[in-house]
């Protein structure tokens, strides 16, 4: 998506956003900012720019976590666990695609356990699975993965804290002012609302929309189920904005 | 999110869509977007933190940080990102591996190096602004890590610009007993002779640096 130097976006609603500091989420403690941001009132070139992702190389695999890691091409090199898709659009505010942009995610594995040199958790790692990705989206902002649906995991929080199953998403939109990562939850997973890390959403409806819906029509025959995660980025005031 | 509810046929003036909310890229980021640092091997081709290769115009530099927790521990599973321009003040949007000048990258600690980071790149030049005055030369970071529910945004000055940085019509908008949280010190050079920065970023405490909302 090609911007000028004129475009600004629609200000980030950071009431929507996680709390920054947020007592139940006990890493936020020392480490979120205590003084106020520091808004600026007229962006320079410098925040409405960004990275185009649009003629990024990348290898055939690097959507498809059940091949991007397997360890041989014998066909039962495959991950173990639940096959799923995931797909969605990415749009803004308005409802424009966002195409061209990049899309990047990393999770666990079916067990719950990453792929990380600090990530001690007893589920065993699985040789075949990596659970890295990223795809660029389309003319329409589409984008596409094949993966395992990951476990959920244990963290070191309140006593017996446990993540819900989830996704890490990572979208970059047309300037550094879009920058986002987010974490997709699966619908109907009941650690949703008992996870820590959700509640620094205050808004439920915040929370629904991090929530894939199985897309049961689209979902293959004896092959994968699909979840359908549609993001959207700040809204591009490119028409409207006046360079002050 | 869910599938969306865009009535049809769609008026595109009636859309108005919540942003999706951020969540903490938690304490395994590095799996995602910095795999060498979790111990992954890397695909055929990575965003680094290399901005710039030997052929780049303008001076190369080494920019080196940490960022600190209100603990004054450093925090070792940040993942920091730049966008910068290049050495005369141009941002190259178009990202690709073979270009010799890319405006952004990434940055992780490794995991022996105390949560130090670096960037390879160029000094980069100056900036218009409105009203005609120019920015100073600046790198903008966005940081990210657990605890950290939504990115941070801030920029890093030079302390050998101090004559752009004193016209810098940006900077001069951050209140004066805060500016020095966003500048660099020069500190000799790197193995590669090229000369280095340090910054130092607080998230809190009496020095906490200056994060910006835009
Ligand atoms: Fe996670």
């Amino acid at each position: 998506m090609a911007l000028n130097d004129h475009t600004a976006f629609v200000m980030r609603d950071r009431n929507w956003h996680p709390d920054p500091a947020a007592a139940g989420y006990k890493t936020t403690v020392l480490r979120a900012p205590q003084q106020a941001l520091m808004s600026i009132q007229t962006p320079s070139v410098s925040e409405r720019s960004g990275p185009d992702f649009g003629a990024m190389a990348l290898g055939g695999n690097d959507n498809d976590l059940l091949l991007n890691y397997r360890q041989d091409a014998a066909a039962d090199g495959l991950p173990i666990g639940e096959r799923i898709q995931v797909f969605g659009r990415v749009i803004d505010q308005f409802g424009a695609a966002v195409s061209n942009t990049l899309v990047e995610i990393w999770q666990a594995n079916a067990g719950g356990r990453y792929r990380h040199d600090m990530d001690s958790y007893l589920a065993p790692l699985d040789p075949n699975f990596g659970g890295v990705g990223r795809s660029v989206t389309d003319a329409e902002g589409w984008y596409r993965f094949r993966t395992v649906r990951p476990g959920p995991y244990p963290w070191p929080n309140d006593p017996n804290s446990w993540r819900p199953a989830h996704i890490h998403v990572s979208v970059m939109g047309p300037s550094i002012a879009t920058r986002l990562i987010t974490q997709l939850y699966f619908e109907g997973d009941p650690l949703i609302p008992r996870c820590p890390i959700v509640n620094t959403i205050r808004d439920p409806a915040a929370v629904e929309t991090l929530t894939a819906r199985l897309d049961m029509p689209r979902s293959r025959s004896f092959d994968c189920l699909v979840y359908r995660f549609d993001i959207v980025t700040r809204g591009a005031l490119q028409t409207w904005f006046e360079n002050a | 999110m869910s599938p969306l509810n865009l009535k049809q046929p769609r008026d595109p003036a009636s859309v108005y869509l919540p942003e999706t909310p951020s969540q903490t890229a938690g304490p395994y980021v590095h799996i995602g977007l910095a795999l060498d640092v979790a111990g992954l091997p890397e695909r055929e081709h990575e965003i680094d933190n290399v901005l710039a290769e030997p052929e780049a115009e303008g001076q190369r530099i080494e920019l080196a940080g940490v960022v600190l927790d209100g603990a004054e521990q450093p925090v070792a599973d940040i993942l920091v990102e730049a966008w910068q321009a290049d050495a005369n003040g141009n941002y190259v949007t178009e990202f690709a591996f073979n270009n010799v000048f890319n405006s952004f990258g990434r940055a992780a600690p490794a995991a022996d190096d105390a949560g130090h980071w670096r960037f390879r790149t160029v000094k980069p030049g100056r900036l218009p602004y409105a009203g005609g005055i120019d920015m100073a030369p600046h790198v903008n970071l966005m940081l990210f890590a657990r605890g950290i529910n939504i990115h941070l945004h801030t920029r890093v000055y030079f302390d050998d610009e101090a004559e752009a940085n004193a016209d810098c019509p940006f900077l001069n908008r951050v209140p004066p007993h805060r500016r020095n949280t966003l500048i660099a010190r020069r500190a000799g050079d790197n193995p590669a002779g090229d000369p280095r920065y340090d910054i130092v970023i607080r998230l809190q405490g009496p020095e906490e640096t200056v994060f910006f909302d835009f």
